[in-house]
């Protein structure tokens, strides 16, 4: 893509940052409000990583010897889940990286909407706060999907739970309201002669991102509703003693909880695209067939929330329908697969910090990837469902896939935000502390869920042990690399070497790389022209 | 181990009265540093471990392809040994392979996985019913076929647990079952979900109340077969394990006729909930 740009490092003319409050709290910058949302993931994402600790070193042998009383665990549970999904993965991808660098990207001045991009960052941080509530009340102990009976007044009475669903409302307004600008942005801030078909992989990711929230959100908003309704307002609609049905919870809440694990891996998806092509100095191989799988996986992703219900009493019929659903899911992301390796393929490949994240993301997506071929089948599935098997394989695609794009975004883009590097060693140790952590943890799982043991258990047969202190110290390895990451981040940001505007060479060829490392405040008061 | 040696011990004397298992009773249970599923205890189970290994050898196969690939390409093309990198992003029959191949793969996975789904589903000649109810936080069985007689099935907590009884596992009264016969399992809940869920067997369905839920096993050979609850039920969730024991059917019956004695003459001890609910 060859650009002419005539903006370079512009003065921000129109009163410059303000105060504080008003830089940092009514903040309508999309570059800040990004800054926000990353500061939130970060800080998120230590509070649902020391609740893993806990839970590890408690699983690390038999016998309920950290977390004693039930309850307390299952809201542990809960919390982490919820915690890890909607205060650090999403906030880290989709409003920190996408605020970023949307705009950059496209060459717009910022988001289409401002102010409602500051009340969607603002409505997260109650909402966490009311998770945590729910945490500390000890009363939100149904796991992060929430099914009723558990979930109703009869065996979940305090208003933890309460908070937990409203926090889920909010959490949800603001995404939704996220997704409605990044749409609206995308579709007309586009840079002049920048046509769909060349907008870079990581927009068209945010864009069935965005499109994904719009259409699932509102199905979570109205379950929990309901939910609350039964909870506090003598409806039943998930009560089986008044006409009500359990399992429709199930299937309203899959019906956005599928789309949501897209939700969280798409963003990735565009951001390992960048990385693998900057690094391989070639552009990215099959551009159409990549932007057009990751919207295959959006459209398909929406039918096929019952593999979540094999065991749910669905019909066998409706159970064949969801495993063909299921599997075809893997054709376009083998051509994701497939094509990344293609752009690496022939390439110059230099292995910096954030190439090592994004080869490591594709190897540990692939497992994650195959492991979820085995559990769409129903067959299989029968004696895998809520096993560690499936804690391994959605900790592969999210923790080892979602987690991985978003350091390869930190390490790839921390220069252009700060202006500062990162320093490769402590990237480097970051990365192999981290990959070795992880996979110590979550392999061992698939050997304990095909044994037979239940996720959700503060406490294990003696047979289950020697996997579960394996994975406890993987766990223990993973909290250690989480030092080292806010190592180097604290030595990238004291660092006193500025960084050029396009610090990666003639491989990084968006248009984020054209402003100055960091960019003004203001970006693109004069549109660049892609030609 | 010794009680559980006693009672094979006490299991293989009938299997000798019944010489249609020649083999001595087994016990299913998982064992430690275990990488794969448990020894299957029926068709069902035999058969999805028979597929799952297929699907297996498919995926490892593939997940070494990516890593070779990988491996390669970050050997052959880094910077230094390929210091001008080539132009190419597009090559149509390349991307129409790697749509196509999977495509077949899948297909190869999907047909008898297909088939598999069809025969777990229900048993159609059932030679009798159980029915499972789950409760916080034990199971309750009835046996429709012998009045409705039922009991409830606890665990056994730490500091009741004999000598040879696996902690978390073991349960005072066992679910009776007779092998080589189709059981119709129907399950249900009288409170929040539970999962009745016997891995050895390849028997897992949600017990939902309101709901009657209906799935099948034939267990293969008398002996012990082990699972435990399998969805988020509250505080106990750990601590209410499955425990099958299957018997030969003239045994089966024998028991059967005891169970519908003592249940029309007093119903059976009902334990008070859990010691471990209050304990802590």
């Amino acid at each position: 893509m060859s650009v002419t740009t005539h903006d370079h490092a512009h003065d921000a003319h129109d009163g410059g940052y303000g105060s504080f409050a008003q830089r940092w709290l009514f903040s309508t910058n999309h570059k800040d409000i990004g800054t926000l949302y990353l500061i939130f993931a970060v800080i998120a994402g230590i509070v649902g990583g020391i609740l893993s600790l806990i839970m590890r070193a408690q699983l690390m042998r038999p016998g309920s010897h950290i977390v004693v009383d039930g309850q307390h665990w299952n809201t542990i549970v809960t919390a982490h889940g919820l915690i890890m999904i909607f205060f650090t993965v999403m906030p880290a991808l989709i409003g920190g990286f996408g605020n970023w660098f949307i705009p950059l990207m496209i060459g717009a001045p910022d988001m289409a909407f401002p102010r409602l991009n500051n009340i969607s960052f603002w409505l997260l941080v109650p909402a966490f706060a009311l998770i945590m509530t729910g945490l500390l009340l000890n009363e939100s102990g149904s796991g992060w999907t929430l099914y009723p009976p558990l979930s109703n007044a009869t065996y979940e009475p305090g208003p933890g739970m309460d908070f937990t669903l409203f926090a889920l409302h909010l959490a949800g307004v603001s995404s939704l309201l996220g997704a409605m600008n990044f749409i609206t942005t995308i579709f007309n801030m586009r840079a002049p002669g920048m046509t769909l078909h060349k907008m870079p992989l990581f927009i068209w990711a945010m864009l069935v991102t965005a499109f994904l929230l719009l259409l699932s959100l509102p199905v979570l908003a109205g379950a929990i509703t309901m939910l609350i309704c039964d909870r506090n307002f003598g409806t039943a609609f998930f009560d089986p003693a008044a006409g009500g049905d359990p399992v429709l919870f199930q299937h309203l809440f899959w019906f956005f909880g599928h789309p949501e694990v897209y939700i969280m891996i798409l963003p990735g998806f565009g951001i390992i695209s960048h990385v693998i092509s900057t690094f391989s100095r070639k552009p990215v191989f099959g551009y159409l067939g990549m932007a057009y799988a990751m919207v295959a996986i959006g459209v398909v992703g929406f039918v096929v929330w019952a593999h979540h219900m094999y065991v749910s009493g669905i019909s066998v019929d409706t159970r064949a329908y969801f495993m063909t659903a299921t599997m075809v899911i893997a054709v376009p992301t083998g051509i994701k697969i497939f094509s990344w390796i293609a752009t690496m393929w022939g390439g110059s490949i230099e292995l910096k910090t954030p190439m090592l994240w994004a080869v490591g993301f594709i190897f540990l997506f692939t497992v994650g990837g195959v492991t979820g071929v085995v559990l769409a089948n129903a067959s299989v599935d029968q004696v895998l469902h809520n096993t560690y098997y499936v804690v391994a394989h959605f900790h592969y695609v999210l923790s080892l896939g979602a987690v991985f794009s978003i350091f390869a975004g930190w390490y790839y883009w921390i220069g252009k935000m700060s202006g500062r590097q990162y320093p490769e060693f402590w990237g480097k140790l970051h990365f192999w502390t981290t990959f070795i952590g992880v996979n110590l943890t979550f392999f061992p799982m698939h050997f304990l869920g095909a044994a037979g043991m239940p996720r959700r258990y503060p406490d294990y047969p003696a047979a289950f042990a020697g996997w579960n202190y394996v994975s406890s110290v993987g766990a223990f390895v993973g909290g250690a690399s989480v030092v080292i990451f806010l190592i180097g981040a604290y030595k990238t940001f004291t660092s006193t070497v500025a960084v050029a505007d396009n610090y990666w060479g003639e491989g990084a060829t968006t248009l984020e790389w054209t402003v100055s490392s960091p960019p003004p405040h203001h970006t693109f008061e004069e549109l660049p022209v892609i030609v | 181990m010794h009680a559980l040696r006693r009672s094979a011990a006490v299991l293989a004397s009938l299997a000798l009265a019944a010489p249609a298992w020649a083999d001595a009773p087994v016990l299913r249970v998982p064992h430690p540093w275990q990488t794969g599923f448990q020894l299957p205890g029926s068709p069902v189970a035999e058969k999805l471990q028979a597929l799952n290994s297929y699907v297996s050898v498919i995926i490892v196969v593939i997940t070494a392809f990516v890593a070779g690939l990988l491996g390669w390409v970050l050997y052959r093309y880094s910077a230094k040994r390929n210091p001008t990198p080539s132009t190419i992003s597009h090559n149509s029959t390349l991307e129409a392979a790697w749509t196509a191949i999977p495509v077949l793969i899948l297909v190869g996975i999907f047909v008898p996985s297909l088939r598999l789904v069809y025969y777990e589903d229900r048993t159609h000649d059932a030679d009798m019913t159980l029915k499972v109810t789950g409760h916080q936080w034990y199971w309750e069985y009835t046996y429709p076929d012998a009045g409705g007689a039922h009991f409830d099935s606890y665990m056994v907590a730490d500091e009741d647990l004999k000598p040879g009884q696996l902690r978390k596992l073991a349960v005072d009264n066992q679910v009776v079952l007779p092998a080589g016969k189709n059981i119709r399992i129907l399950t249900t809940s009288a409170d929040v979900i539970h999962s009745f869920f016997v891995p050895s067997l390849g028997v897992q369905r949600y017990a939902i109340p309101g709901q009657t839920i209906e799935t099948w096993v034939r267990i293969n050979q008398p002996g012990d077969y082990y699972g435990e609850c399998n969805q988020i039920c509250g505080m106990n969730h750990s601590s209410m394990p499955i425990s099958v024991h299957a018997l030969s059917p003239a045994d089966f019956k024998t028991w059967l006729d005891q169970l519908k004695a003592k249940n029309s003459s007093a119903s059976l001890d009902r334990k008070p909930i859990l010691a471990l609910a209050t304990e802590h």
